[in-house]
């Protein structure tokens, strides 16, 4: 469904991303695990067209999206849910949530956001609270629930676990686990790569903006590189 | 309350709207894009400027006020296009200096499509003055009253209940996020600088009756609803208002009670104050967020 060859991209003259081969199958959970400043985020950021690329192609159902604004994505279905939750501060809950729908007819919105609050009813209980005066975790299930709001059919998660305490963390994975769906694809970033591994039907380990490696999450899991590199044992 | 307070509250507070409207165009894009616009007070010339013409040819003033500021509008939205959107991830600096290479171009332009001289638009509902608690009001002078209120009513309609009213705010407080749920970064500057332009018109179109307009009148404008909306807080709109009124009351009464001579002065004054002591302004956005 997601199809990436020889991506490439870079902040001014220095590389990030040097030729990038990635593929997203319908209702696949994939992992992409790597060190600080390997590239995760340049990558996401280019599958959603807020980050200049150089070379090679994105595409999506076979339609080629390489050169397609970030808003056009949005509407074919490919959303963010940017590393550091990135919600909208001084706005409500609600209208968070409102704008994930941006690109969507109003009726749908309506429908999405009962299926947003039955999903975290923490938020309905905030709704009409300023975002920024969530706590750590509810601003990640905003940030989550915003992203569903616009019915993706490819799910980009960059450390969704990020600055967690580790009862959220569970709660933010299990969450990652239930909106995988028989059509949506979900791409997960993840610094803690081995609750990322475990839940991953493929993985992928990226190193200074190469894929080094990729695998069945087992495989990778099972492997004494990525065991050394990324899980420490 | 003597009747010559007031008199120089009624004068104030009809200039603090005009320069409201202008405080709230420089806002209304300096959130869109982190510019101060200065090429603002221009949109206000073209107001009065435009409609002043379009009357002269035998325009009903309906009809020319809403063409006026239209032709503010796409102007908005030609210098945004043509000139700043072209300069899309240059710093900001040089996108400021864009504006204001801008408004000379305009101030060129309107001198050579009008003229030099100075000219006032006829008072919409004539000009017999109206006693009110002692003050001599100009029926003009409700207008810039009532209008700035509608203005002000519909923008906070605008930026509080509706999605699109939304995004604006959206892309200003975050620009990727905004991209990423899909709001066209672009359209919401074209937005925005039409908007401002619009506003501005408004404001120059109000005035013109009562201070006249002019091919320069821009600048001075211009620069007193800039110090308005830097005394607000730069990109609040509640912020916009309460400095434009502020600053036009303490105009009025500087003028009244000690000497109009330094009327212009007071607004660079407050600029510098504000600057140096409370860069945030009255309502302006304090930067702590939790992250
Ligand atoms: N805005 C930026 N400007 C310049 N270099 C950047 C910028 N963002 C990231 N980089 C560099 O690009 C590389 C990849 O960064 P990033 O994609 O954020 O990595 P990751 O998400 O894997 O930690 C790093 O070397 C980082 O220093
Ligand atoms: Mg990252």
């Amino acid at each position: 469904m997601l199809e990436i060859r020889s991506l490439a991209s870079a902040y001014g003259r220095i590389p990030a991303l040097k030729g990038i081969d990635l593929d997203l199958r319908p209702g696949e959970l994939v992992t992409l695990v790597g060190a600080n400043g390997a590239g995760k985020t340049t990558l996401l950021r280019a599958i959603s067209g807020v980050q200049p690329v150089t070379g090679g192609t994105v595409r999506i159902s076979g339609a080629d999206i390489t050169r397609a604004s970030s808003r056009h994505r949005v509407r074919l279905g490919i959303v963010q849910v940017p590393e550091g939750r990135q919600v909208f501060g001084p706005l409500s809950v609600e209208d968070n949530l409102r704008l994930g729908a941006y690109t969507r007819p109003r009726a749908e919105a309506e429908g999405s956001l009962e299926r947003v609050y039955a999903m975290f009813p923490v938020l309905k209980d905030k709704r009409g609270s300023s975002a920024g005066t969530l706590s750590g975790g509810q601003q990640q299930m905003l940030a989550m629930g915003r992203a569903l709001m616009a019915q993706p059919r490819v799910l980009l998660l960059d450390e969704p676990s990020m600055g967690l305490a580790p009862r959220l963390v569970a709660e933010i994975f299990a969450c990652v686990q239930a909106l995988r769906t028989a059509d949506t694809a979900i791409l997960l970033v993840e610094q803690n790569a081995g609750a990322a591994l475990a839940i991953a039907d493929r993985g992928y380990v990226l190193e200074t903006g190469q894929i080094v490696l990729t695998g069945t999450g087992a495989a990778l899991l099972a492997d004494a590189g990525v065991r050394s590199a990324y899980l420490g044992f | 309350m003597t009747a010559q307070f007031a008199q120089y509250l009624v004068t104030g507070l009809t200039v603090g709207a005009v320069y409201a409207l202008v405080a709230l165009g420089f806002s209304i894009i300096y959130n869109a894009s982190q510019v101060i616009n200065f090429a603002q007070g221009e949109f206000v010339m073209v107001g009065g400027m435009c409609s002043v013409w379009l009357v002269d040819q035998g325009v009903p003033l309906p009809a020319a006020v809403v063409l006026a500021v239209a032709a503010a509008a796409l102007l908005g939205l030609a210098l945004e296009k043509f000139a700043v959107e072209p300069a899309r991830g240059a710093p900001v600096v040089t996108l400021v200096i864009i504006t204001i290479g801008a408004s000379i171009l305009l101030r060129g332009l309107a001198t050579l499509v009008w003229d030099k001289k100075i000219h006032a638009l006829k008072p919409f509902s004539g000009e017999a003055p109206l006693q009110v608690g002692g003050a001599v009001v100009l029926p003009q002078s409700l207008w810039v009253l009532g209008v700035t209120l509608a203005v002000v009513l519909l923008l906070s309609w605008f930026f509080g209940r509706t999605l699109l009213g939304k995004a604006l705010l959206a892309t200003s407080h975050n620009r990727l996020a905004a991209q990423l749920v899909g709001i066209s970064v672009r359209n919401v500057m074209l937005l925005s600088f039409s908007l401002s332009a619009a506003l501005g018109a408004v404001a120059g179109i109000l005035v013109a009756p009562i201070t006249f307009t002019s091919w320069d009148v821009g600048v001075m404008l211009g620069l007193k609803g800039f110090a308005a909306a830097i005394l607000g807080g730069l990109g609040s709109g509640a912020g916009a208002v309460l400095g434009g009124m502020v600053l036009g009351i303490a105009e009025s009464m500087s003028a009244g009670y000690v000497s109009s001579a330094y009327k212009d002065a007071i607004a660079f004054v407050i600029l510098l104050a504000v600057l140096v002591f409370a860069p945030d302004g009255l309502l302006g956005r304090r930067v702590a967020e939790r992250v």
